[in-house]
């Protein structure tokens, strides 16, 4: 029992980690200048954060490989891209429509909506191109699934790439395809109104710092829920499952749409901050470069998920442009007449860690608790007796 | 239940009519027809691969009929899903024991209640009264029925998978009656248990009949059980049904003999 009282212990342990973890993040911005590139490169990676937390619902929590989870950010950036730019400027007569937008906005012709709004709608959009993806997977497993949906991510990207040549009511395109549709909308919110990325990125930070805490907490209450047992016993063995009373195909969908929900979010907010959506960015390579922070932090380990996110985000964002394209590293290359730039092979360099991760901690950084368990229990536990089937046939 | 499969069927608790399972060409189950009555104890019987499990698989929805009709409580269930067979009262164990082996067994036990259990995906999230309400008795109702199959208090909250083999058993007897099962299917129950513990589970099956007024079926290769425990068996070999009726009638039947024990001498095996 001595370990069971331990793990209450370390549990506790954890929840103050995790609180002073949130306040030091919190307060991180204060200590910086309002432009700054460290704070920048944090807003990406908790976007991905966010992105990375709902993958995990499917992938690690439901165990269904999905690899077209860049679709649920090409969705949730192209809503901003609909409602939130001028992209739409012969609407209402090129006065444009306007719901909860700041004075400034309010003039411009084109859809506006407010960001909470944008939410909203991206959660409701990607929830339903969650379940539209999930009904052809339902009677696949394993590899084939991840087929399927690797299709689906593709589908949807050339889709938006092409997007200007598909026009939906009218003459308006779906997209503005590999050209970008921007500016995009400053977010607005009521009480602390319209943020300005040009002049002070602390507010963007605290934003997607609050998505994070948002999510975190739909993804800690999921996974003690009813709702999360299923996924796990679905994840481990369907045949017992569905004995058991789990209704396969409602549960499976349901971790589609909340997973792409969580996808489309992020979508909206990294659309939102880049102030531009463009079909370029919605690659096959997105979905491996969320996945791999799934994988890196432990599959099914939503603290796990978050520190290989918030990782992977600064290695992208700070380390491979700042560090190993630094000057230091720089001259080293130069002095061995290498001329090739890291930014060049990105994927190379996540590649490498995930190998290296595979050998030295296969089960992630902070891996799942049950995994965890499972490998300490096993360790110790005495020798189990061997099952002995009768044979009948004389 | 018009077309009945003999006499008695009429006021059955689960009938089968002429129920066949072929793949493809191979016939696992062909033309069975039985019933159980209500608060019995039936057993079926019969050498490795006579399609037994497969029969169980049918009805428990996880495979469907090729041609036949099974009936439950009076409701046609033929190729219905097998979790609205679990709703409807209908719970197993499985041969191979397959628990969720990362959870604890408490959580194995609360999986069982998922179909009795209401929350939703907005209720999980946003866990009201009801939903906290919900989660707190199904976890005290998993404990109990830890409890009831005798399952020690230490071991309520380690992995399934660290359990030993004959505590996993006890997992899966109490995941299945979590679920409030009218009717309980026991794969090879006894598989793998010592004749002691074999004697214990066999009396266990009485006290459930008794005390919660189940209708048991179980799958049985140990005779010892079978015989002590059934009021009717049922006998398959190569997936026809070759006999059924009272264990005194199975055991003087020179069919179930030549098939099941082979040509020896009499005797039973054990």
């Amino acid at each position: 029992m001595s370990r069971v009282a331990k793990l209450r212990h370390d549990r506790r342990a954890g929840v103050v980690l995790a609180v002073a973890f949130v306040v030091a993040a919190a307060l991180m911005p204060l200590f910086r200048p309002p432009l700054d590139g460290f704070t920048n490169d944090a807003i990406l990676a908790l976007a991905y954060v966010v992105m990375a937390l709902g993958l995990n619902l499917v992938v690690g929590f439901a165990g269904l490989l999905d690899l077209g989870y860049v679709a649920f950010y090409a969705i949730g950036a192209s809503v901003t891209g609909w409602w939130a730019s001028d992209f739409y400027s012969s609407v209402n007569g090129e006065k444009g429509i306007h719901i909860g937008t700041s004075d400034f906005v309010s003039v411009l012709p084109g859809i506006h909506v407010n960001f909470l709004l944008l939410i909203v709608g991206a959660i409701i959009l990607c929830a339903i191109a969650g379940a539209l993806i999930g009904l052809p997977t339902l009677r696949l497993r394993g590899d084939y699934i991840a087929i399927v949906t690797l299709a689906f991510g593709e589908i949807i990207g050339r889709v938006f790439a092409n997007g200007d040549e598909l026009t939906v009511f009218g003459d308006n395109a779906l997209s503005n395809g590999r050209q970008s549709i921007s500016p995009i909308d400053q977010i607005n919110l009521p009480v602390f109104g319209e943020f300005d990325s040009a002049t002070d990125l602390r507010p963007y930070y605290w934003a997607v710092l609050a998505l994070c805490l948002v999510v975190l907490f739909v993804n800690f209450r999921l996974r003690d829920s009813r709702l999360g047992r299923a996924w796990i016993a679905l994840r481990e063995d369907e045949v017992a499952a569905a004995s058991m009373g789990v209704p396969l195909v409602k549960t499976k969908l349901l971790s589609y749409a909340a997973g792409g929900a969580f996808g489309g979010i992020s979508g909206v907010f990294i659309g939102i901050f880049l102030t531009s959506v463009n079909a370029n960015a919605f690659q096959f390579g997105f979905s491996i470069f969320i996945l791999a922070m799934v994988i890196l932090g432990g599959l099914g380990s939503i603290w796990g998920v978050v520190l290989g996110a918030l990782a992977l985000g600064f290695v992208n964002h700070w380390f491979i442009p700042d560090v190993l394209d630094g000057e230091t590293v720089r001259g080293w290359l130069d002095s061995l007449g290498l001329e090739f730039t890291f930014s060049e092979v990105t994927f190379g360099v996540f590649g490498f860690i995930l190998v290296l991760m595979m050998v030295l901690r296969p089960e992630g950084l902070l891996p799942e608790r049950r995994h965890q368990l499972e490998l300490a229990e096993a360790a110790g536990a005495p020798e189990e007796p061997v099952s002995v089937t009768y044979e009948a046939r004389a | 239940m018009s077309d009945g499969s003999g006499n008695g069927a009429a006021d059955a608790l689960l009938a089968t009519e002429h129920v066949t399972k072929a793949f493809g060409g191979l016939v696992a189950v062909e033309d069975v027809s039985f019933y159980v009555k209500p608060r019995s104890i039936v057993s079926i019987i019969g050498p490795n691969g006579a399609g037994k499990t497969t029969f169980f698989n049918m009805l428990t929805g996880l495979y469907k009929p090729t041609v036949g009709r099974i009936v439950f409580a009076g409701a046609d269930v033929t190729g219905t899903r097998p979790d609205i067979i679990t709703s409807l009262g209908v719970a197993r164990t499985f041969q191979n024991i397959r628990l969720i082996s990362s959870m604890s067994a408490t959580e194995n036990v609360m999986v069982g209640q998922h179909a009795r259990m209401k929350a939703g995906l907005f209720g999980s999230i946003l866990r009201p009264p009801a939903v906290r309400r919900e989660e707190r008795a199904v976890r005290e109702k998993a404990r109990d029925m830890l409890h009831y199959v005798g399952l020690q208090q230490t071991q309520f909250d380690r992995l399934a998978s660290n359990l030993s083999y004959g505590d996993q058993r006890r997992v899966e007897i109490a995941r299945a009656l979590a679920s409030d099962p009218v009717l309980l299917l026991l794969d090879e129950p006894t598989a793998g248990m010592n004749p002691q513990e074999s004697a214990r589970l066999t009396q266990f099956m009485e006290q459930l009949r008794g005390e919660r007024s189940l209708t048991i079926l179980l799958i049985e290769h140990d005779m010892r059980v079978v015989m002590g425990v059934s009021e009717r068996i049922t006998v398959l070999d190569h997936g026809t049904k070759i006999a059924e009726g009272q264990p005194e009638d199975i055991r003087a039947n020179d069919r179930v003999i030549e098939a099941y024990l082979g040509k020896r001498e009499g005797g039973q095996a054990s």
